[in-house]
């Protein structure tokens, strides 16, 4: 069995599912997370990340399917005898042990021998950037020592794969970016495979070699960052990652094969690269816009004409939002590349919005 | 914050009625009983209270300080059993779905809705000689027998000639048997009331480590819920060794509990100083338990507490 698997498979997930009562938690999941990989699960709140991480460790049992670590098969296999360990949401260190205990528990469970469990204990803590924490107890660190705490007690152990539920949602913005960093470092120092969890599109992008995205139980859209940002397969994930603008339409094959006619309420009959036919979603990121004061199209470009009714600045950029007629304003984005350019637009402002054919998107799930 | 400073009246006059209660209730017979202590009796109903600790010494007597030892013994067996039956028991509701726990808790409260008297009457049924623990046994011991004669060793009488009835009423045994299925549920609910409390991704964290349930169970589960088996403990303690009725019902002549004795001193030998000095006696016991347990609960902050 285990000859069939690539060598640098850690994780081969078969058609997972899981049911809660009549809620379909986990709904068919297939995947493969490679060996050193910094994975991420995303999805909106309730979609099933955690379930299928608890799936993994074996705090939860598959209704059907199976899972592979290290191309063992993991059916009956109980959370004990897993070569994975979590980082809980909670991270749920022991009230009644200091930092040192802690981070030596599974060591001492595993029968190591004493010399080996103070070094790997003490090179953790070092790891997490917590030594001479060892006597604290754990009411008196704060939230991101225990997070480190909890970091070292799973790592101490050398998993497989580092399982992580949310690790970030629980600190503060500031701390939270820092810690991304700090993860991506420590993940590459120790070259253990991360499956990390969250439900912020952004924080998996700038973490993450590979993204899974999840909705409703399923798994989406498996992809690197940038592929998913940019070539997203359906509507939902265009959505879910990043911010995007979408125009519902109806696709026909045109003349030349391999076009397709889309018309579309707002942008008219417009001729794109791909194959569809029947409703179709179009799409265009806000960075993709190019926004002037002039009038008239370019070649190659979409055009539309509108009025900007609000302008949000965030330092670097500006997010505009364009009313062009019906339904949603269209956003668009401007770089702040200009100290002292002044504001090129301000709201009432009637401008023309292009893009270049080749950045919309053509969706048709 | 303090209201009460600001409408004394009201607070008196809800704080009158419980105080008064508890004076002329409680209080008040205490005091008395207190008094007759440390009297001497006059006659056939005078007492005498001259502060005489002689009531107190009397208790020193082999006599009765063997019975109050003998009835901490009891009511200590009575309470580890608890202890050992009500751990598993409320660790399996504390993990039931939790929508069956209340259920599961109500079958433990259940035998509360009877009158104690009665369920006493009923452990009688079940094992006095024509019980039925004795009537399972003789089932048994007649199926064995049987069984041998089919398989050729029924000459050899390895069970015996015939079924003797166990003896399993009047003997200290049935009284830890009946004091522990009065106050299983004393024992239970506070421990379960301490596990619903216990996080359960710590347990999670332990198995996710590599321990296996039964260390688990040593290394987290344990000490957290420790304030919580303290005080199942004395919960449990202080009931069982008042007990009254289960020790005059189900006991033999030896197996009398300090109850049962200051019993006989409030009517059979109407020596109120003296079982009123008992009665005290029993009290600074129960007091000292009492202080042992908040004296643990305040040094360990970190469990889950009851
Ligand atoms: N033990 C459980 N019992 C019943 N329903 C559950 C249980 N765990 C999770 N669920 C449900 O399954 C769905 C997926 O939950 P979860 O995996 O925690 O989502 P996520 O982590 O993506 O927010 C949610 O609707 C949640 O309410
Ligand atoms: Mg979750």
């Amino acid at each position: 069995m285990a000859s069939q698997i690539s060598q640098d498979t850690i994780i081969r997930i078969e058609g997972v599912s899981k049911k809660f009562g009549r809620l379909q938690a986990v709904d068919n999941v297939s995947m493969e997370i490679k060996r050193g990989e910094f994975f991420a699960l995303v999805g909106p709140s309730g979609c099933g990340k955690t379930t299928l991480l608890r799936l993994l460790a074996g705090f939860e049992t598959p209704d059907a399917g199976r899972i592979l670590i290290e191309g063992r098969d993991m059916t009956g296999v109980t959370a004990n005898h897993r070569p994975v360990n979590m980082l809980f949401q909670s991270y749920a260190i022991f009230p009644h042990m200091n930092v040192e205990t802690n981070v030596s528990y599974g060591l001492k469970i595993a029968r190591r021998p004493r010399d080996e469990i103070m070094a790997r204990t003490e090179e953790a803590l070092g790891l997490v950037k917590l030594s001479g924490y060892e006597k604290s107890h754990p009411d008196e660190l704060s939230g991101g020592q225990r997070q480190r705490v909890a970091l070292a007690r799973a790592l101490v152990m050398r998993p497989a794969v580092l399982l992580l539920d949310e690790p970030l949602s629980a600190l503060d913005a500031k701390l939270r970016e820092a810690m991304q960093l700090e993860m991506v470092h420590l993940q590459k120092t120790v070259g253990i495979t991360f499956l990390i969890v969250t439900h912020d599109q952004s924080e998996a992008l700038s973490m993450a070699g590979r993204i899974a995205v999840m909705h409703q139980g399923s798994v989406r859209q498996i992809a690197p960052p940038g592929e998913l940002y940019e070539a997203p397969n359906c509507r939902f994930v265009a959505d879910f990652i990043g911010k995007i603008n979408l125009f519902e339409g109806t696709a026909r094959p045109a003349d030349q094969p391999g076009r397709v006619r889309v018309h579309t309420e707002k942008l008219g009959i417009l001729e794109l690269q791909g194959d569809a036919e029947g409703s179709v979603t179009l799409a265009v990121r806000p960075e993709k816009i190019i926004i002037s004061h002039e009038p008239g199209g370019l070649e190659g470009q979409i055009s539309l004409h509108g009025t900007v009714m609000d302008i949000a600045y965030f330092g670097g950029h500006s997010k505009l939002f364009i009313d062009i007629g019906a339904g949603q304003p269209l956003m668009a984005e401007i770089t702040n590349s200009n100290r002292n350019g002044g504001p090129r637009v301000a709201p009432g402002d009637r401008v023309r919005c292009g893009w270049r054919a080749v950045d919309t998107l053509l969706l048709t799930e | 914050m303090e209201p009460w400073r600001k409408a004394p009246a009201v607070f008196v006059a809800n704080l009158l009625p419980p105080a008064a209660w508890l004076g002329v209730f409680f209080v008040l017979p205490l005091s008395l009983l207190w008094l007759y202590s440390f009297g001497d009796k006059v006659g056939i109903t005078g007492i005498d209270i001259n502060w005489t600790l002689a009531n107190y010494a009397r208790a020193a007597d082999p006599l009765y300080l063997g019975i109050l030892i003998k009835s901490v013994w009891i009511a200590g067996a009575a309470t580890l059993t608890c202890l050992m039956i009500g751990l598993p028991v409320a660790l399996a509701i504390s993990f039931a779905p939790r929508h069956v726990q209340p259920w599961l808790l109500l079958l433990i409260i259940l035998p509360f809705w009877t009158n104690l008297l009665i369920r006493t009457y009923a452990l009688i049924a079940v094992l006095r000689t024509n019980g039925h623990v004795n009537y399972v046994l003789e089932w048994l011991w007649s199926a064995g027998d049987g069984l041998l004669n089919l398989i050729g060793l029924g000459g050899y009488q390895i069970l015996g000639t015939g079924f003797t009835p166990w003896s399993l009423l009047y003997n200290d045994a049935a009284v830890v048997t009946g004091l522990v299925y009065v106050h299983l549920p004393f024992m239970v609910l506070p421990l379960y009331a301490a596990l619903y409390r216990l996080d359960r991704s710590l347990i999670e964290a332990s198995l996710d480590l590599g321990a296996g349930h039964l260390r688990t169970f040593f290394y987290v589960i344990a000490p957290l819920v420790l304030p919580g088996i303290a005080s199942g403990v004395i919960i449990t303690f202080i009931p069982a060794l008042g007990a009254y009725l289960t020790p005059d019902l189900l006991g033999g002549t030896d197996s009398q509990m300090i109850a049962n004795v200051i019993e006989r001193q409030f009517k059979a030998a109407n020596d109120w100083p003296f079982g009123s000095a008992l009665s005290f006696l029993l009290m600074y016991i129960t007091f000292f338990g009492l202080a042992v347990r908040s004296l643990l609960a305040g040094r360990r902050g970190g469990g889950v507490s009851a």
